[in-house]
């Protein structure tokens, strides 16, 4: 009779199993078919671009002539952003994490957490009508003092809408996205390792370095190039704020273009061939993002050592 | 701690004002208030119209949809501002049954609306008019005439100061300061850019040598934004700036510019540019029901303003059922009549068409019949 | 007493550390010097506020190098970094959220605005109440209701196959080429421009169910196209930290392996998990571009996501702010925007505390 009962008890288990893990496998299969569906659908859109003769591309000297300034913008922009929400985004994180009083802490995740929903048409209108005009001053002062450093060659732009401006935007909507994944995965670096260290005469800092920073290496890269991701696709801030140009190397001068807001700038009225233009220029945007993140995998991998699961 | 707690009363109050509105309603103007009687109409028609295309008309459309709606119960109309590209891209798929376009259909646009719309393809029909203002931030002048050549040249950046001797020469009595000129243009593709590129290309052919399009030529200065609404703001914000702008925009903070046409300047009104429209000569080569129009920029008709952008509703020629084909021709002539276009000048500051030219559009739009 | 204080001082226990009060000095100190700096060289509030920060961080780092020991002395310049990280984040994000409670509080509160549509309002009706002072008609309840209902259903989809997909990664796969494949794919995913997501979903849909199809499920598969990949890249972060001993220890007591993820893994990770579905339901509320092709533009209530076009927040502010109702006077379409921009916070904000209550339920007991 016992036996009976656990043998069956075994077998629901085994069933369970099966259907848990097929469940798990079809839903990785459904994702592998959704993106075959879309890249198929990129790249018979893109196609009549590549096929048509170079004077009919925008420009009239070929599709990467075309391409190729708008892809630099798009690095320049979601550089710049990286650059300065990489390291507030951590520090927040770990400000949350390990320094700040826990009451304050979990209020201030929260806060953090919330921000990375302000729809991107607010930080839009925020950067261009408040943060621009603010930023046309010191703008100024780069320019008179600083102008000799090919980056902040003058005049500065007199609407302060420059692809620094764009950059920081960014940096501000990427910040949390950043600060909240890095704050999940710092507060499960292992207890006893930090303990540890702190018993060992370790200050904060040195904690800090050596029990937490190690284990949180991976998901670190993973959050950043979330936020990358976000940085480079943001379509509406960027075509708010940024007032766009041909590719130039100032950063406080009105010009540059990211692809992202090429592409919701001139869809809209898009036709024919422009329209396909537009969408190889996501197809674009696209294997960026994707090179970016190979890399990014290939860092964390090298560093699988620290995750739980291996 | 503080911030939670706010968090926690925020929610709660949300959580109530959610409850509130639990019983949501459609009915948000009183009839009578703003909205029309439906005493012009005919017999009233039922359905579902659904169109697609440019945002420069969302504002009178808004207007046509509640005044058409108000006058026949059944029907309802719905129109996504995609983009004039967008909605000619819909209608040639056969996914909406109008499009609004701020440039009528191509040739071989035309050619491929066959396949939907039947051997006769599409039809344009004019049904919005939008003068187009140079608008400029110089404090204390309201009013500059200049001729499109000067325009041009400042536009260019030949011209770079608002002192500048060509601009001195038309206006003796304005004080026009010691200032640098900043033009701004529009950011995105539009409709706005087209016409006004076109004009420049027409009036002042020797300065201006770029083509019409509805991208702004990237290699010249200037500051960028996007949408009208988007220059008018960064004009208004920035001493010294000019742009281009449809005229329902142009707020009172700015200056706005006289055209010279033939002799005199014209100021920005609305029949000036329904005396510009008037003077435009149909296109030819298309079926006897399209009214695509080629407009004069160069046109000396006396008290006409060139700088005008003409937006068309896009229609099958044939509709497969007669249901459609009642719906779209009685929106389309309730849009064309005196009350539509007096609708869509009072919500969004457009110009009405002139008389004889909504005869002729009521009749395109009265030629639509459904498909053998 | 006078020789008690310096015996204590002495003590071997807080030799060579600095008396607790020393901040306070250096902090003070550093806001006069900069106070006096600034006077020379011409004042600017926030020229001096960085000035005495900058020399708050000096003057106490020299100090800990001094009397505590370069350890020390970098432990405290660690700390000054992270605290001015922290205030330097603080100041943009307190000023969005400044310029949206300001502009978005009147409108908010104008009566009618949560419990109407859009339907019959016209560039004459805002001209009306502009002229006559009176209070802004129209409301957002169709634009709230079509992205709750979207978004809803958005979640109903990406939650189970992202959360799925990450499990199989992290727990079944154990690193073989398909896992390898779906890794690579979901890094490719989270590249696709949204309003590429968007014309996909159309494409797709007009293809089974013929051109023009629009509706707000149209518009919830294209928000799972941009969502799936963050639910799947966090939630698989956050599964892989679940300590192996964990999965082990239940391995042991004979608890099968989808009980355990069910029942141990999960749990542990629930906090991770769910913050990372607020990000990914955050990423994608605010779209604009994919919803306009997908679900259209209704100015009128539809509660149906299966049938006729759908009214969302985003493009309602998106549509106000870019072509106003009317546009001689775009202030009340203004006020509705900002209006519906703090709507759409809240409403994430009550995702958010939903979210952190189901993590609360289900997690354990962490010792933190």
């Amino acid at each position: 009779m016992s036996t009976t009962k656990l043998a069956r008890r075994a077998g629901t288990g085994r069933t369970g199993d099966k259907v848990f893990s097929g469940a798990a496998l079809g839903a990785g299969a459904l994702i592998v078919a959704v993106l075959f569906a879309v890249a198929l659908f990129l790249v018979v859109q893109a196609l009549p671009t590549f096929s048509a003769p170079a004077a009919d591309i925008t420009g009239g000297e070929g599709f990467f002539t075309y391409i190729f300034p708008i892809v630099i913008g798009t690095l320049i922009a979601a550089t710049i952003a990286l650059l300065i929400a990489t390291p507030i985004g951590i520090a927040v994180a770990l400000f949350i994490s390990h320094y700040a009083p826990r009451k304050l802490a979990r209020g201030l995740g929260y806060v953090v957490d919330l921000l990375a929903a302000i729809p991107s048409v607010v930080y839009g209108a925020w950067g261009a009508s408040f943060l621009a005009s603010q930023l046309k001053v010191p703008y100024q002062w780069l320019a008179e003092n600083m102008g000799w450093i090919p980056l902040f060659a003058g005049p500065a732009s007199s609407t302060g809408k420059t692809i620094l401006t764009a950059g920081i935007v960014l940096a501000v909507m990427v910040l949390p996205i950043i600060a909240s994944l890095t704050r999940e995965i710092f507060l499960q670096a292992p207890m006893l390792h930090q303990e540890a260290a702190l018993a060992l005469g370790a200050t904060r800092w040195e904690m800090i370095r050596m029990a937490v920073l190690p284990f949180a290496r991976g998901g670190i890269i993973s959050a950043v190039m979330l936020g990358l991701g976000r940085a480079l696709g943001e379509t509406m801030a960027v075509a708010l704020v940024l007032s766009s140009g041909p590719l130039i190397a100032s950063l406080i001068r009105s010009g540059n273009q990211t692809i992202a807001a090429e592409i919701a700038l001139d869809f809209p009225e898009a036709f024919g061939l422009r329209m396909h233009e537009l969408i190889a220029a996501g197809l674009v945007l696209f294997l960026i993002t994707l090179a970016v993140n190979m890399v990014a995998r290939w860092i964390i991998n090298r560093h699988k050592e620290f995750s739980g699961a291996n | 701690m503080k911030a939670l707690h706010i968090g926690r009363v925020a929610a709660v109050l949300t959580v109530g004002a959610l409850a509130l509105t639990a019983c949501g309603t459609d009915n948000v103007v009183e009839t009578g208030n703003g909205a029309t009687t439906g005493a012009s109409a005919g017999p009233t028609v039922t359905g579902t119209l659904t169109g697609t295309g440019a945002s420069s008309i969302s504002a009178a459309m808004d207007a046509w949809k509640a005044g058409f709606e108000s006058a026949n119960s059944g029907a309802k109309v719905q129109y996504s501002p995609e983009g004039s590209g967008a909605g000619r891209k819909a209608l040639i798929a056969g996914a909406v049954q109008f499009a609004g376009s701020d440039a009528y259909l191509k040739d071989e646009e035309l050619v491929s609306a066959q396949e939907k719309c039947g051997p006769d393809g599409a039809i344009n029909v004019p049904w919005y008019i939008s003068p187009i203002t140079v608008a400029f931030n110089v404090e204390g002048v309201k009013a500059l005439k200049l001729d499109a050549d000067t325009i041009a040249k400042i536009f260019r950046g030949d011209i770079k100061n608002w002192n500048d001797a060509a601009i001195k020469a038309a206006n003796p009595d304005a004080t026009l300061p010691d200032l640098a000129i900043t033009p701004v243009h529009r950011s995105d593709n539009s409709g706005t850019t087209e016409n006004f590129t076109d004009y420049l290309a027409a009036a002042a052919k020797t300065v201006w040598t770029d083509a019409k399009s509805g991208d702004w030529p990237t290699a010249l200065p200037g500051e960028n934004a996007k949408g009208t609404s988007g220059v008018v703001k960064t004009t208004t914000e920035t001493a010294g700036a000019i742009t281009y702008a449809d005229d329902s925009a142009v707020t009172d903070a700015l200056g706005k510019v006289e055209l010279k046409v033939g002799d005199t300047f014209v100021p920005v009104t609305a029949e000036a540019a329904a005396i510009a429209v008037d003077a435009a000569t149909v296109v030819e080569g298309r079926s006897a029901n399209d009214l695509s129009l080629k407009l004069d920029r160069t046109t000396t008709v006396a008290g006409a303003y060139p700088a005008v952008l003409v937006s068309y509703g896009v229609f099958c020629a044939h509709y497969p059922d007669a249901a459609t084909v009642d719906l779209v021709k009685s929106f389309g002539t309730f849009v064309l009549s005196d009350e539509g276009q007096k609708q869509a000048a009072d919500a969004a500051k457009s110009a009405p068409l002139s008389a004889a030219l909504a005869t002729k559009a009521k009749a395109s739009v009265d030629s639509i019949s459904v498909a053998k | 007493m006078a020789t008690l204080m310096t015996e204590r001082k002495r003590s071997a226990l807080t030799r060579g550390r600095l008396p607790k009060y020393t901040p306070y000095v250096i902090a003070l100190s550093a806001v006069v010097i900069a106070a006096a700096l600034m006077s020379l060289i011409g004042f600017h509030v926030f020229g001096w506020a960085v000035l005495s920060a900058v020399l708050f961080v000096i003057g106490n780092v020299t100090a800990a190098g001094v009397v505590e020991g370069r350890r020390k002395a970098t432990d405290k310049f660690a700390t000054s970094l992270v605290y001015g990280a922290f205030l330097v984040a603080l100041l943009p994000l307190i000023s969005v959220i400044w310029t949206v409670l300001v502009n978005g509080v009147p409108g908010l509160l104008t009566p009618g605005f949560l419990s109407t549509s859009m339907n019959g309002v016209t560039g004459a009706v805002d001209n009306a109440s502009v002229k006559d002072g009176t209070p802004v008609v129209g409301g957002v309840y169709h634009a709230l209701m079509g992205s709750v209902m979207i978004t809803l259903w958005a979640t109903l989809i990406s939650v189970p196959v992202g959360l799925l997909t990450a499990i199989y990664l992290v727990e079944y796969s154990a690193g073989n080429t398909f896992s390898k494949v779906i890794t690579f794919l979901v890094d490719v995913m989270t590249g696709i421009p949204s309003i590429v997501a968007g014309l996909f979903a159309a494409a797709f849909f007009a293809m089974i169910l013929g051109p023009g199809t629009k509706t707000g499920f149209v518009a919830a598969v294209a928000l799972s196209v941009l969502m799936i990949p963050v639910v799947v890249r966090s939630s698989e972060e956050m599964l892989k930290i679940v300590p192996n001993e964990l999965r082990e220890a239940a391995y042991a007591l004979g608890v099968r392996k989808w009980r355990t993820i069910l029942k141990v893994v999960i749990p542990t990770a629930i906090s991770g998990i769910a913050s990372g579905v607020t990000l990914a339901i955050a990423r994608v509320i605010g779209e604009t571009a994919p919803l306009l092709v997908t679900a259209g533009f209704a100015t009128t209530i539809n509660m149906n996501v299966f049938s006729g076009w759908m009214a969302s927040l985003p493009t309602f502010i998106y549509t106000q702010i870019m072509t106003p109702t009317s546009p001689s006077n775009a202030d009340p379409s203004t006020q509705r925007a900002w209006a519906a921009a703090l709507l759409l916070i809240i409403l994430v904000m009550l995702l958010n505390l939903g979210a952190r209550l189901v993590a609360r339920l289900f997690a354990p007991k962490t010792g933190r």
